[in-house]
């Protein structure tokens, strides 16, 4: 019955959003509202009805209902009712399903507050959105049907993949990654929306800033997420490894923040727009190639593509996604010339056109080293991986000139800087940056592009900071008032240069932890006996008890070791290794890890004695790695932040040029 | 404004950059790829095979498998077909590497004719396998650890 419903919910999502797109398409061309308003009224369906569908799978996992294809293939009675909820998106059918969702609800929602306001750009963004949605539906009908039966009904199933029901971060990073992933397809929408209905001036940018930093936001964390999990779970002490998952999830956002500073450019400066709209499309496809990579298999060989048919459908949908956009695109290229033109090279708007070469090169980087490999064995047949080092070699560089570029460029006014200001603005961070760069080295740095970063990471980090204290002062000196009201109120005096000002601090945070981690890490593996410690950068642990744990789901052999510093007891650790039944019998290691402002003490169980004499461990230290995840948030704090909808009319500084246009000052 | 000039040495400076840049990027990935091979495809390549970076990947040898925990040395012999290639790690064998396994090994082999491992993986997929009836369940290997616990 779940299963009937479950099935049936897709097939009409389907044929709805088939109407829809024609609907809306028809309703333009021949000036019918009522098709345009029914077109609408088929997102808003397609959202209920991919509710419907996903709360059916929740139901069929919950109640084990394992005649369902998808549950049979990742439910299991013993796991635990949370995991159970989470395994919808462990495995591709439910992911799809999600993702199914997921659109549906973004689309539902650009059409609920935009309604009619926008006209035949509305009514197009929509029919995007739907055939964005259909692509998915078809999925969820052919190749990645979750409700297919099975029969017999299995008396149980395996559960989901262990790595994956093992912390609690899995229930955070899909939903996160999704929301940001599938969220881009709403300014791509809107995009190309312009260009099918030629209204090509800034009102598509204007209308989806809101949906791109949300849906960037999200991304970010959803990235972040997932280094913590590998960091917490994996039990290698790392958080990043160039893997082709991590680096499919990487690459939109690189073009999307590229995109939300250029787009900037446009809205001041009437610049860059054919090169937006390339973006955003760009940004787009790669979320779908993310997709393509991660499900289809091709990354672990080219021949587990050929064995599904599922690559083949993302191969042929980015493929008419992207010839349909390009034609559209070089179609309006005459009429989406610049308005403006670069008055200065000191200007705010020359860093943002360095930000986005650079974020351009980093594409190019890792799209190259992430496709390589598939490219080589498609063409020569070879197995081949590209190594770490090439993707380090690369983009050290070039995360070194973004954060220099991230402390210059709140420096830097439109159109043109007044030298004598910007002397005055870099002196503090300059300081800042030589002060730094003398102390690493008196330390006994001696890593080249090390020093740079500490060096760049200070400079920018001062840069950011100083426009919020010299703001406040300004306040204070004209209105009066305790410092946290006019620092308040001057971030809500223009919530989008604070709330990037905001996002840059947490950057720059993230980028001095991870230089640091990298940098300054240590590592000891040994084998103790009961009561033997091993010694590692001011830490000492001693290996107390192995444990061991019968419980439904897993069997979990535990260690305890006691945390000395000093020669004092500070606490205890507990690295485990958990072994799922169903899964056949890899254990999962579980690292336990001991996180302070200026170190993680990282404790991972790699083997012991089955008697419980000794064990094998590997013992971590790395520096402020915490500074990552808290830059993550703080990242995300100021950009939604600069999006939070607010009453008050936005002051003459933040009107846009169309507005400006519109009054007819411009 | 910026004179047409301008625009063109614009365009210049960003051609070289690029074009730089894609000398380097082409440079780097030729010195950073790492090859897969089986041992029969390590040996055939003759002396090539020495000291060159690659993933090793074969079947742990039963029997050959040598783990002393107290010096962290791990020496097995990996196979395909019949062609074997001895390997020694410095570190502990991960918590699922077992004879008889699929293993993938990277680093490069010695002049001696071993692999010198620094980084072992195994072989493992997602998908469920039925548990095999002469497998025994790790659960009953370590039973006795729990008995100690009790």
């Amino acid at each position: 019955m779940t299963r009937i419903i479950g099935s049936s919910a897709v097939i009409a999502a389907l044929a709805i959003a088939s109407y829809g797109m024609i609907a809306a398409v028809v309703g333009v061309k021949r000036r019918e509202a009522a098709l345009v308003r029914s077109a609408r009224a088929a997102a808003y369906t397609c959202f209920g009805l991919m509710t419907v569908a996903n709360l059916a799978m929740i139901y069929g996992l919950v109640t084990h209902d394992f005649s369902i294809d998808y549950v049979a293939q990742v439910g299991s009675r013993a796991t635990p009712v949370f995991f159970t909820v989470i395994s919808l998106w462990s495995a591709l059918e439910g992911s799809i399903l999600f993702w199914g969702w997921v659109l549906a609800l973004y689309a539902a929602l650009a059409m609920w507050i935009t309604k009619s306001s926008l006209g035949s750009l509305g009514a197009y963004a929509n029919a995007v959105l739907l055939f964005v949605s259909a692509f998915f539906y078809i999925l969820l009908v052919g190749p990645a049907n979750p409700f297919g039966l099975v029969s017999p009904v299995p008396l149980d199933g395996p559960g989901p993949n262990p790595l994956l029901q093992n912390h609690i971060l899995m229930a955070v990073h899909p939903p996160l990654l999704y929301l940001g992933y599938v969220g881009m397809t709403v300014p791509f929408a809107f995009g190309l929306g312009a260009l099918l209905s030629g209204r090509l001036d800034d009102t598509w940018l204007r209308v989806t800033r809101t949906w791109t930093v949300a849906a960037w936001s999200f991304l970010t964390l959803a990235i972040v997420a997932g280094m913590w999990w590998s960091y917490e779970v994996l039990g290698w002490g790392g958080y990043w490894a160039w893997d082709p998952v991590e680096n499919a999830s990487f690459l939109p956002w690189l073009t999307a923040t590229a995109f939300m500073h250029s787009a900037m450019v446009q809205e001041r400066r009437g610049l860059l727009r054919v090169w937006n709209m390339s973006l955003i499309i760009a940004t787009f496809l790669l979320t779908i190639l993310g997709t393509f990579l991660t499900r289809s298999g091709v990354i672990s060989s080219v021949h587990a593509f050929g064995e599904g048919p599922i690559g083949t459908y993302f191969l042929a949908f980015m493929a008419v996604t992207l010839v349909f956009s390009m034609v559209m695109l070089l179609g309006r290229s005459t009429e989406l010339r610049s308005e403006g033109h670069l008055d200065s090279m000191a200007s705010r708007e020359t860093v943002f056109l360095g930000n986005n070469l650079l974020f351009t090169a980093f594409t190019f980087t890792v799209l190259l080293g992430t496709l390589f490999p598939i490219l080589a064995e498609a063409a020569r047949g070879v197995k081949v991986s590209v190594g770490a080092p090439f993707f380090n070699m690369m983009t050290i560089p070039l995360c070194v000139a973004l954060i220099f570029l991230v402390g210059v460029g709140p420096m830097l006014p439109w159109r043109v800087a007044n030298m004598e200001e910007l002397r005055r603005k870099l002196r503090i961070p300059g300081g800042a940056a030589v002060l730094t760069l003398a102390v690493a080295l008196t330390l006994g740095m001696r890593d080249f592009w090390g020093l740079l970063a500490f060096t760049a990471g200070a400079f920018a980090l001062l840069g950011n900071v100083q426009e919020f204290v010299l703001g406040t002062m300004a306040r204070r000196r004209a209105g009066g008032g305790s410092i946290p009201r006019a620092l308040w109120g001057l971030m809500n005096s223009n919530p989008r240069r604070y709330g990037g000002y905001t996002a840059h601090i947490g950057l720059v945070l993230m980028a001095i932890g991870i230089t640091a981690s990298s940098a300054f890490r240590m590592e000891r593996e040994a084998t103790v006996r009961l009561g033997e410690m091993v010694e590692l950068g001011g830490y000492t642990v001693r290996f107390e008890e192995l444990w061991a744990e019968d419980q439904p789901h897993r069997f979990v052999v535990g260690s305890r070791f006691a945390v000395l510093i000093n020669g004092r007891e500070r606490g205890e650790m507990n690295p485990r290794l958990n072994y799922y039944r169903a899964r056949g019998s890899e254990p999962i290691t579980t690292p336990s890890v001991r996180t302070r402002a200026h170190n993680d003490l990282y404790l991972t169980l790699l083997a012991f004695e089955s008697d419980g004499s000794s064990a094998t461990v590997t013992v971590i230290v790395e520096p402020l790695v915490v500074w990552i995840w808290i830059g993550s948030l703080i990242i995300a704090m100021g950009a939604f932040f600069s999006i939070w909808p607010r009453r008050r009319r936005p002051s003459p500084v933040r009107r846009t040029r169309n507005e400006l246009q519109e009054a007819g000052v411009a | 404004m910026m004179g047409k000039k301008r625009v063109i040495g614009g365009v210049v400076a960003l051609v070289i950059v690029l074009s730089g840049f894609g000398y380097l990027m082409y440079g780097g990935i030729g010195e950073n790829l790492v090859y897969f091979v089986t041992p029969a495809e390590l040996l055939e390549r003759g002396d090539d095979a020495y000291e060159r970076p690659v993933r090793l990947g074969g079947q742990v040898v039963p029997g050959t498998v040598r783990w002393n925990a107290d010096e962290l040395d791990l020496r097995f012999t990996l196979q395909d077909e019949d062609v074997h290639v001895e390997v020694i790690s410095r570190k502990a064998p991960p918590a699922m590497f077992r004879e008889g396994q699929g293993v993938i090994v990277e680093g490069s082999l010695n002049r001696d004719g071993v692999f010198e491992s620094s980084n072992l993986m195994v072989k493992h997929s997602n998908e469920y396998r039925a548990p095999d009836d002469h497998e025994v369940m790790p659960a009953e290997k370590y039973r006795d650890l729990i008995r100690q616990t009790n």
